[in-house]
């Protein structure tokens, strides 16, 4: 195996983020001009949405509960177990909640996305879309960002209340806390600026797993193989940049709310 | 632009007598591979040219070039007698509502059944479905597929999904089709009933068409043979005499090598076609 050159590698990079740049804006100014395919984007969130209800309800689930379990030990140092509550809401507000759902939804969804606008790619049947008129960046992408966003907001909630609901049921039951005095813990622990935070970041999670997924999808080359490696990349590239963005937003957050 | 008159390309009309098909010293490169170089020819209303050449010649890559799908990195394309290597992908749409194409390996939208994958571009242009189902059930008549009609591409044969991939290329009767390599990889009995197709749209339907194919006997029955209508079958051109509206492109290492008719095209002394055709 021979080393490429160095400046051949960041042309390379330097020419997918072009890629993936165009990509994104000509996906945001599809929004602006018709034809819309509203019927592609309820498609989309129900196989995003809907599909992805199991694995996010189990994660947030157990989130929940491995939380409240492992916190409690540390809590009751300092006598201070009954702030169980506390920290499950705060923390499945802020971090858990939208980073686990964006990395679960990120596994299924952005190499879902991937491989079947690969296999699209290299079948030519993108070429064939072009070929009859219509835009695949319009009728693939841009319907494909627009249902992982909104869904990936509400199942980031459906997670954080499974999560508090996991951390109430070990907390109650196992820990022995009271069931009343947990989840009035649990409620006037958020302020405005955690649910603010916990609420943006599935946000720009949603985006990124779509654009990311259909970019490497859309941009496929080399055959099967080549919709393998678009698939591994789609899942590698969005889950870093979930965790990147998460620190990037939880500064800005902290830095405009201060908490 | 002195001599090619100028078309709306949106306004659905027919080619004026200006050649639908206009390269003029195209050039383009993969990395540092030269694909096609000072590639120059023209196709007029009615023609039916063939483009041969051995695998890796750049045939498919010039057809992408011809419907706006690859840009060439120098020259010019005119299609209708407009520029298109400087049209958007927007004005790009609007030409290729007048093209047709059938690509090498179908292209089917395996997700979708025969008739949604033929009524595609109808069912975009907003065409009721009832119209819609009566113009797929015609075309897929002309093309002797009736009965597929609510099959999925994978429930098709190869020969199946090349008839449904032309169907589709014709539904809306473009004033041009791109067929690349209709026939490859097909056994020589669906080959014919392929080849026959393109006749019968050329003689039928007099549509201009630009063919690659790498099966020489599919080359010349198409300039040997005629679309009888009213006996429905494709027959010899008496006398030896060949179809005078079918012409050739022969591509080497991406150069052209020969452009010319039939005959022209049989008779040449040059030695690299008389190898490749013998």
């Amino acid at each position: 195996m021979t080393l490429g050159s160095p400046i051949a590698l960041a042309k390379k990079q330097i020419s997918s983020l072009q890629g993936y740049s165009l990509l994104v804006g000509r996906a945001f100014a599809s929004l602006l001009t018709p034809p819309h395919y509203w019927g592609d984007i309820f498609i989309q969130a129900d196989s995003i949405g809907v599909g992805s209800l199991p694995i996010v309800v189990l994660t947030g689930f157990f989130t929940g509960c491995v939380l409240a379990l492992q916190s409690a030990v540390s809590l009751k140092q300092f006598g201070a177990i009954s702030m169980t509550g506390t920290l499950v809401s705060l923390s499945m507000m802020k971090e858990l909640g939208p980073v686990l759902t964006g990395l679960m939804v990120s596994g299924r969804n952005a190499s879902g996305m991937a491989s079947e606008l690969g296999s699209m790619q290299v079948t030519e049947q993108i070429d064939a879309m072009r070929a009859l008129g219509v835009d695949p960046v319009r009728k693939l992408v841009t319907p494909r960002i627009l249902a992982t966003v909104g869904m990936l907001f509400f199942l980031t909630i459906l997670s954080d209340t499974v999560g508090v609901l996991g951390g109430g049921l070990v907390a109650v039951g196992l820990l022995g806390l009271n069931a009343s005095s947990y989840f009035h813990s649990t409620y006037r622990a958020l302020q405005y600026a955690d649910v603010v935070q916990g609420l943006t970041k599935p946000l720009f999670f949603g985006f990124i797993i779509a654009s990311v997924g259909t970019y490497f999808g859309i941009s496929t080359k080399g055959g099967t193989q080549g919709v393998g490696r678009a698939t591994t990349q789609a899942v590698v590239v969005s889950s870093v940049l979930i965790i990147v963005i998460d620190f990037l937003i939880s500064r800005t957050m902290i830095g405009i709310f201060g908490r | 632009m002195p001599d090619t008159p100028k078309t709306d390309i949106s306004s659905g009309k027919p080619a004026d007598n200006g050649p639908v098909l206009v390269f003029d010293n195209v050039s383009i490169a993969f990395d540092d591979h030269r694909v096609l170089e000072n590639i120059s020819f023209s196709i007029h209303p009615g023609e039916t040219c063939v483009l041969l050449g051995p695998a890796g010649s750049g045939k498919s890559v010039l057809m992408k070039i011809a419907n706006g799908l690859v840009k060439p990195d120098t020259g010019s394309v005119k299609v209708f007698g407009e520029e298109i290597t400087t049209m958007s992908e927007v004005q790009l749409f609007k030409m290729r509502q007048r093209v047709g194409m059938v690509f090498q390996e179908s292209a089917l939208f395996d997700s979708m059944d025969v008739e949604d994958n033929i009524a595609y571009r109808l069912n975009e242009e907003g065409v009721s479905e009832d119209e819609s189902h009566k113009r797929v059930q015609e075309v897929l008549n002309f093309v002797l597929l009736g009965q597929a009609i609510d099959k999925f591409p994978s429930e098709l044969s190869g020969g199946m999904r090349r008839r449904v991939s032309i169907a589709r290329a014709i539904v809306t009767n473009p004033d041009f089709i791109l067929y690349d390599s209709p026939t490859g990889g097909l056994d020589p009995i669906t080959s014919t009933t392929i080849v026959e197709l393109v006749v019968k749209q050329r003689d039928v339907a007099h549509t201009t068409a630009l063919m690659i194919t790498h099966r020489l006997q599919d080359a010349f029955t198409l300039a040997t043979h005629r679309y009888d209508e009213q006996a429905g079958t494709m027959k010899v051109i008496p006398d030896g005499a060949v179809d005078e509206s079918t012409t050739f492109l022969v591509l080497n290492e991406g150069k052209i090598v020969f452009t010319g008719k039939t005959l022209d095209l049989t008779h040449s002394e040059d030695t690299w076609i008389k190898a490749y055709l013998a």
